[in-house]
Formats: C-alpha cells, structure tokens, sequence
C-alpha cells in the first residue's frame, strides 16, 4: 500500500495540520518509508488472536456518579490564548 | 561541602539524619552545579527559589524527626510531569508559556515526601525520540565526551539522564513508552527503572501513548531507584489504570540474595551485526549473576523481531489521538491567523507551527493507520501481534523464569547530529531492546555495567516479572556490585 500525495493531503487534514502543496510528494515518502517498516507485521499468523487492549486484566474503577470536582472556572481559562466573558474565544465558526 | 551534588540519595537521607548538612545545602550545591553547566543544557527551566523554600521546609521536618527517606533530597524534573504553576511543556513551541493549575500525582507524592524540585529538564519533544534533538530548547549534550564530538545523552529523558550523570541533582524523574528512561540511563551511565505498566500514575503527565507510558525513577544507583520509586508508586483514583496494590518497601528487598533465581537469557535478542564488545558484557553480565548463585537458562522469545513495527503503529496511533488536544484553543499557543481564517486553519496553523517535525511525523502515521480502511490491516493486526509478543513472556515467566537479561541499547552514545538526515526508522532501532517491555507493560531497569572500547558507558537491562520490582531491584543491585561501576564523566564543561 503506497501513499500518494493526493493521500498525503487527506492524512494531514485529518490530523489538522498545514502542510505546503510543495512538501506533499516528501511527506508521502517518508510515510511510505516508515509503512514499508510495519508491512513485517504481515508475516506473523495472528489466526484466532485477540488484539490486545491492556496489559493486565481489570475491571474499569466505578464509583458514585457525582460531582466531586469543579466550579473553578478561572482556573481552567487561565492557559488560554484568547477566553473573553468566562468563555474560550475562537474565530468566528457561523456566518 | 562544595562536593555535596555528588552525593546518593542513600548517602545525603544519612547525612541528613546524621545532622552532616542541612537539605538546604545540598540544594545549594545543585544550584550552583547548574549554573556551571550551562554547556549541557540539561534544564529548560530552573526554580531556585522554590527550591530553597521547600530545602527549609524539609529541614524543619528533618529537625522534627519526620523525615521520609526522600525528605531534603533536591530532584530534577522531566518537562513531561505538570507542575503547579512552572512551565511544563513537553519540550514542545505548541506549550509555550503553558503554566498548569494542578500537580500530577508522581510529583505531588515527591513533595509529599519532603523531596526539592531544582527546575525541569529538557527531553525529547513530546516524548518521542532517542536523541534529545527534538526538545524546542536544542538538544542536551551528555557529560560523557571521549573526543572532539558532542554525544547525545539519549531520549527522550535525556535532560534527567545528563542531570544525574553530572550531579546536577541527587536524581530525576524519567517517563518510559519505548525505552525512554533506559536508553539514556545506559548512554549516560546511570540507573533507570520503567516499572510494570499500572504501578506509578500517569495523571498530570503529559500523555503521549497512554498504554504504554509509564513514569520511573533515574538515579546513580540501584539502592536509590528503589528508594526514589518507592515515593513516587502509589494507588492513585484519578488514573483509571493506577494499579490497587500496596507500595512494598523496594529498599528492603535490597538483601543482596539471589540463589537459585533464574535468569533467562532470550536467544532472540542476540541481534545481527550486534557489536562484539556488547555480546562480550552481555556474557559477563550472565557470569556476574551466575557468580552470585542464579541460573542462567536459554529462553525464547520468538515474536521480539516484530516488536519494533508493531509499536510504531500503536504509539503513533495512541500519540495522534492524545495529541489531537493541542489546537490552539484552551492552553499553549495558538498561530497568528491571516485575514478570513476560520476555526479549521487556526488548528492547521497551530498544529504545522507549534509541532517540530518528528511528532508531526508520528501523529500522521498514527492518524493514517487508524483511518477508515487501515484500521484492521495496522492499527488491530498490530494490537494481535502486540499479544503474541506479551504471550511469549507469559510463557517464560510460567516455566519458572524469574527475570531476563538482555543489553540495553544497540550501540553506546552517538554524536548529536549523527542521525540527522537518516531514514527515521534507523533512528527507531534505538529501541530494539526496550520496546518489548512497554509492549507487555513489564518493568524493566537499565544498569550500568562496563566502558566501551572509547571509554563510553554500556548499560544492561533486566527484566521482571510484572509487579516485582523489588525482585528486580535485588537483582539489578547484585549486577551493579559485581559489576563495579563507579566511572563517572570527566568535568570539561
């Protein structure tokens, strides 16, 4: 599986980042690089195994639904580039 | 007291019980070796002030007969761990000026303890590489230097590594998903320990692949990551994966016996092209332990080749989700934005600004494998292998195996700029020995053990079974004193 440069440009605005029409077909080589790298996995028999999601059996922790946390709005603005009227501030998304 | 610095933790707690010097002079003697050092830039950010507060508060709970063994012990901190209003920010330009509201956990059970934070320290961005060249800060040079060549002290905890091995703090934290605190500790001729998966809480460190990250302790011995993890394990609530066990004291099971444990020896881990002098330490090592009363058995691991391609799908596929976060909006920087910019191309700008190119790199790769499509021919054959690989340990430890011993890294250090240029993958081999671990969450310390042919450290990597770190320990403690390692980088900076 190659990655074209028309692919390329779909992955990186997938991942919302701003790649030059100029460094497309460079990025496309290097993905394929490093997917040519994985393309070993391939070769193992992996009939009938479980794809692994934790390294250790266990139950999710549950406890109470309630609020334990919270109210300190202040702090949670404080890092923002741009919070006006206890709100995060983006550019403008509805005409 | 001007040699203070150098001091063990084991070494400075006595001598602090002992009344010798006060938890505030052993922090001025780190502040100091820091302002000398400069030429390594180990730190990225210092906070003397604090510093110093926290040594005074120390030796009043000294004076008052409180004092936990990590009380007064003045520590670096990776830039990975949130700290309370100092900069933390991943050696990343998409975290400038990032100040956290909140404590992660590890950091707050080490203040708890009594322990100084000197300032943060410098690492590969986000936690992804093995060479410290990707910090936004330029990268750490390790004190270890045998010709006119800057080397690298590894990654991405190299600012920890380079701090311990120059004495620019009793000892650091480290953060491990491929290898990232064993790999520096061998280039730099210290001790790092990756504990089991579950063991010590991820909260408020900066997530980079959440199945496999796993915070430890880099120390100059054996003794003090075991008394350094000991502060920093803990049952945590606020990590769904913090493991409900209690924190056994490592430093006890110190005892120096290990008869009749079994050391496995993975016959697939003798790698090709693998340099001679590294198979001649691996062999020693095997007779140091083999001296101490252990057996050396063979063992196989046989799905250890591909741990390599399946963790470079699964820690790029976890890293793109959990980077997904940095878009402008509620912390770190966002892009300037050109007239017209809607909210797509703040993200688009922030994100090619604010991330160097090795993450960038990885979160398409991880974005890419987990894609409609992909996802079962990547993404999930990668998690199957990812259990065979875990299943071959399984199979070890159940045939009575108590631990394994392989090399640490591939190579001794290589000189900063060595790599650049290079396919990335040849960069990734770094982590041909280490990866293994993270992939079945077993804990895993590295030790120093010999110099090479250049005079450069070599370290050796024991592996547990999972939750036995003391056992570990133990081992790693014999292999360090039969080993005799006591180099240490000669000062130029």
């Amino acid at each position: 599986m190659a990655i074209t440069e028309d692919e390329a440009r779909k992955v990186a605005h997938l991942a919302r980042i701003a790649v030059d029409e100029a460094d497309l077909p460079g990025l496309a080589q290097e993905l394929n690089g490093i997917l040519h790298f994985m393309e070993q996995l391939n070769e193992v028999d992996v009939t009938d195994v479980e794809p692994m999601t934790g390294v250790e059996p266990m139950r999710l922790k549950r406890r109470e639904d309630v609020v334990t946390d919270g109210d300190m709005q202040d702090l949670v603005l404080k890092n923002a580039p741009d919070a006006r009227e206890g709100f995060f501030a983006v550019p403008k998304v509805v005409e | 007291m001007s040699d203070l610095n150098q001091l063990t933790i084991a070494q400075a707690r006595d001598g602090l019980r002992r009344g010798d010097f006060t938890s505030l002079d052993l922090t001025e003697a780190c502040l100091t070796a820091i302002e000398g050092a400069w030429a390594l830039n180990a730190y990225s950010h210092l906070t003397p002030e604090r510093a110093r507060e926290m040594a005074a508060a120390a030796d009043g709970r000294i004076g008052a007969g409180d004092a936990p063994a990590m009380c007064g012990i003045p520590l670096g901190i990776k830039d990975l761990f949130c700290t309370k209003d100092v900069p933390s920010q991943a050696a990343s330009r998409i975290l400038d000026g990032f100040l956290p509201q909140y404590e992660s956990t590890v950091t707050q059970n080490l203040w708890n303890a009594g322990a100084v934070m000197l300032g943060k320290l410098s690492m590969d961005e986000f936690a992804m590489g093995s060479s410290n060249e990707s910090a936004c800060y330029g990268p750490v040079v390790n004190p270890w230097k045998v010709d006119d060549r800057q080397l690298t002290p590894g990654g991405s905890s190299g600012g920890s590594a380079a701090a311990v091995a120059a004495d620019l703090c009793m000892a650091a934290t480290g953060t491990d998903t491929g290898g990232s605190i064993r790999q520096p500790a061998a280039f730099t001729g210290t001790v790092g320990l990756k504990p089991t998966y579950g063991r010590v809480s991820r909260w408020g460190v900066i997530a980079f692949a959440s199945s496999l990250d796993q915070a430890g302790p880099m120390t100059k011995t054996v003794r003090d990551a075991a008394i350094m993890l000991g502060a920093m394990a803990s049952v945590d609530p606020k990590d769904s994966t913090s493991a409900e066990r209690e924190v056994p004291d490592y430093e006890a099971a110190l005892t120096g016996d290990i008869r009749g444990k079994r050391i496995g020896i993975p016959r697939e881990y003798r790698m090709e092209g693998m340099s001679d002098e590294i198979d001649a330490l691996w062999r020693r090592g095997a007779e140091m332990l083999r001296d101490a009363g252990a057996e050396i058995v063979d063992i196989s691991l046989p799905h250890t080749k591909y741990a390599l391609p399946a963790y470079y799908v699964i820690a790029p596929a976890e890293a793109s989700s959990n980077l997904a976060r940095y878009d402008g909006v509620r912390y770190g920087r966002r892009a300037r934005l050109g007239q017209g910019d809607g909210v797509v191309e703040m993200y688009e700008k922030t994100r090619a600004q604010g991330f160097g190119p090795e993450v960038q790199r990885r979160i398409m790769i991880g974005t890419y494998v987990l894609s409609a499509g992909f996802y079962d021919a990547y993404y999930n054959r990668a998690r199957k292998v990812r259990a065979l690989i875990k299943r071959d340990f399984d199979q070890a430890y159940a045939a009575g195996v108590d631990a394994i011993l392989t090399p640490a890294t591939p190579s001794a250090a290589f000189g900063l700029g060595e790599m650049s240029g290079k396919d990335p993958v040849e960069m990734y081999l770094n982590d041909v020995f280490t990866v293994t671990v993270n992939l079945a969450g077993l804990p895993g310390i590295s030790v120093p053990v010999g110099l090479d042919g250049q005079g450069l450290p070599l370290g050796m990597q024991l592996i547990g079974r999972p939750w036995d770190e003391a056992g570990l320990l133990n081992l790693a403690q014999v292999l360090e004193s039969a080993a005799g390692f006591t180099a240490k980088p000669t000062r130029w900076w």
